[in-house]
């Protein structure tokens, strides 16, 4: 059972399984292996959720919409279905949904409670085995029923995959906007699918690399404000701004450990060079985990805080390496053909996410923690900056085509299908995934 | 056309641009830096002595280098030179070293690659008698270009450091 804490918005609780109607805890009878490099998607049916207003409507299409931009699933059209749901709690007439093709039926209803929240109730239902494969209710203030969508799309993929999906979850990024030898930054947030979107900063600074911390409702990020380029917290609830440390030099790329309690950062030498430093947070005591005459940035922790992987042009370009989390056994892991920078650790740990330079064009590749592997997935003209989905099975990044007057968010499946536009109202850069709402 | 659009940024650039435009024929034995160079350090307009204006058109307030480099070229070395002679006689100017990326790198590498070019050109400033405590460094990285297309006329001026005077002199 997953419970809600307060979020910036507002309170959502969920309460898993229908007390009438046990969840068998079974998965689905057709069953989506996303390692295969090419999945056929699922067709699905989202019936309306049935209200006494649009609130039905819209939370089928957010689920739909959800499902469909994973690439996995294909919703089918509504006006192709036959039974016309009027009682969700009653079993459907699977025939009716077979007939379409239907491999699974989604019904559900929305109710208000006495003290305004909604009651979202929704079951999951496998046609072609004839039975219900999830059924929840989950309570949300009104404003939140965007997330419960996303929530019950999560639900549905985890039933397909086996694996937790990624849909209620969010994106800070660096809207850019104006000509582009006087861009105006800002930070801002909104969610994985765009929705909600609203601006953290007033674009008077140069705002870069917004990252989320994986436990708390905060980002860091670094920015021009003070004159100096240095790294900043921003508690998301308050909107309350700390200066990372009180350093001499320029402190940048910063991303926090995975139990959020230090941020990792590159920090200027006098001479000109970039070393990794680690600030904790609560005792401010600092650490220097690189100590090269080179550039040393883009650090990333590996999911258990046991490791790092960073860029160093030490070896004379740009190059992955990886180093214990205490700066010990530093190592280069690419070798290919190029120049590799930004490595991200995937959130399942197995894997390295970076940017590629070569042969005039940037790729956008993942490779085993080893270096072995390399897989490039997405190639163009300037691209850069990949982020994972919480689950580890989308990277999102940026895109500049030649010619183009900016650049744009993109996702794309690990195994290089389904890329997608991530609809943002500005230019954008520096996408960075939050891990799931709690 | 997208180079003029971008060349009408730089005051320098558009004298340079001006100069080749009416002796395209002149022969280049070295990369011209300045109006000066081209013999015309009085034609934009007199500069007076001391003055921000003659720093920037006379002297050169921007150096250019290589792809991924921050070695200070013999071109560079020539208008960091000129910098310096021109610092050294007027002392009350502070400054600020701006390094600066081309666009063909990613965003925190090339933070790193424009302080490392601030840091370069400071250090060759000093090296020529200007005191280090007059001189701060900062990186734009690719934040900042001057020229916006997409191919190596403009990346190659997006490459710089630039040496910015803070505050009028006396």
């Amino acid at each position: 059972m997953r419970k809600f804490v307060k979020t910036t918005l507002a309170i959502v609780t969920l309460v898993a399984g229908f007390a009438a109607l046990a969840v068998v805890p079974a998965r689905a009878l057709v069953e989506i292996d996303i390692n295969k490099g090419v999945v056929e998607p699922v067709p699905i049916a989202i019936t309306d959720f049935l209200s006494g207003d649009a609130m039905g409507t819209e939370i089928a299409g957010v689920i739909s919409a959800d499902l469909r931009r994973s690439g996995l699933f294909a919703p089918i059209e509504k006006n192709a279905f036959i039974e016309k749901i009027s009682n969700p709690d009653v079993t459907p007439r699977f025939e009716d949904w077979k007939v379409i093709n239907a491999q699974a039926v989604v019904t559900g209803r929305v109710t208000q409670e006495p003290d305004g929240r909604l009651r979202v109730e929704f079951r999951v239902w496998d046609t072609f085995a004839g039975r219900q494969l999830a059924g929840e209710q989950l309570f949300a203030n009104k404003d939140n029923w965007r997330r419960v969508a996303h929530i019950i799309a999560d639900t549905i993929y985890e039933q397909f995959t086996g694996e937790k999906g990624y849909f209620d979850s969010r994106i800070v990024y660096v809207s850019e906007s104006g000509p582009r030898d006087n861009r105006v930054k800002r930070l801002a947030i909104m969610d994985q699918d765009g929705a909600r979107h609203e601006y953290l900063s007033d674009g008077r600074s140069i705002v870069l690399t917004p990252r989320f911390s994986p436990q708390r409702q905060e980002i860091t990020y670094m920015s021009y404000e003070s004159g100096n380029p240095q790294v900043y917290l921003l508690q998301l609830e308050t909107g309350q701004r700390e200066l990372v440390g009180n350093f001499p030099g320029m402190t940048f790329a910063p991303r926090f450990s995975p139990n959020g309690d230090k941020v990792i950062m590159s920090l200027l030498r006098e001479d000109g060079n970039s070393n990794i430093y680690t600030m904790d947070l609560r005792t401010r005591n600092t650490a220097r985990l690189t100590d090269t005459n080179a550039i040393d940035t883009s650090p990333s922790y590996s999911p258990d805080g046991s490791q790092v992987v960073f860029t160093s042009d030490r070896g004379g370009r740009a190059q992955i390496y990886v180093m214990g989390a205490d700066g010990s056994n530093q190592r280069r892991i690419s070798f290919g053909d190029g120049a590799y920078s930004t490595p991200v650790w995937s959130p399942r740990g197995d894997l390295i996410a970076f940017t590629k330079q070569s042969g005039g064009n940037f790729q956008i590749g993942v490779m085993r923690t080893d270096g072995s592997g390399e897989r490039i997935i997405s190639s163009g003209f300037l691209q850069e900056g990949p982020t994972w989905s919480p689950n580890g099975r989308v990277i999102m990044f940026f895109r500049q085509d030649a010619g183009a007057a900016g650049p744009k968010l993109y996702s794309i499946d690990l195994t290089g299908r389904n890329e997608q536009p991530v609809p943002t109202p500005t230019f954008g850069s520096d996408p960075a995934w939050s891990p799931l709402l709690k | 056309m997208r180079r003029i659009a971008a060349l009408t940024r730089n005051p320098v650039a558009i004298a340079l641009f001006a100069a080749l435009a009416v002796a395209g024929c002149r022969s280049q034995q070295q990369v011209p830096n300045t109006a000066a160079d081209l013999g015309l350090g009085g034609g934009a307009g007199s500069a007076t002595p001391g003055s921000t204006q003659e720093f920037t058109v006379s002297v050169g307030d921007r150096i250019f280098f290589d792809t991924d480099s921050s070695v200070i070229r013999s071109d560079a070395q020539a208008t960091l030179t000129r910098q310096a002679q021109w610092l050294n006689r007027y002392p009350s100017y502070s400054i600020t070293m701006e390094g600066h990326a081309d666009e063909r790198g990613t965003r925190e590498y090339n933070l790193a690659l424009g302080a490392r070019r601030a840091a370069a050109a400071r250090d060759f400033l000093v090296s020529q008698g200007v005191p280090a405590n007059r001189i701060r460094t900062i990186s734009y990285g690719k934040e900042r270009p001057v020229a916006v297309c997409d191919d190596i006329s403009c990346w190659s001026q997006n490459r710089r450091a630039v040496t910015v005077l803070n505050g009028a002199g006396s």
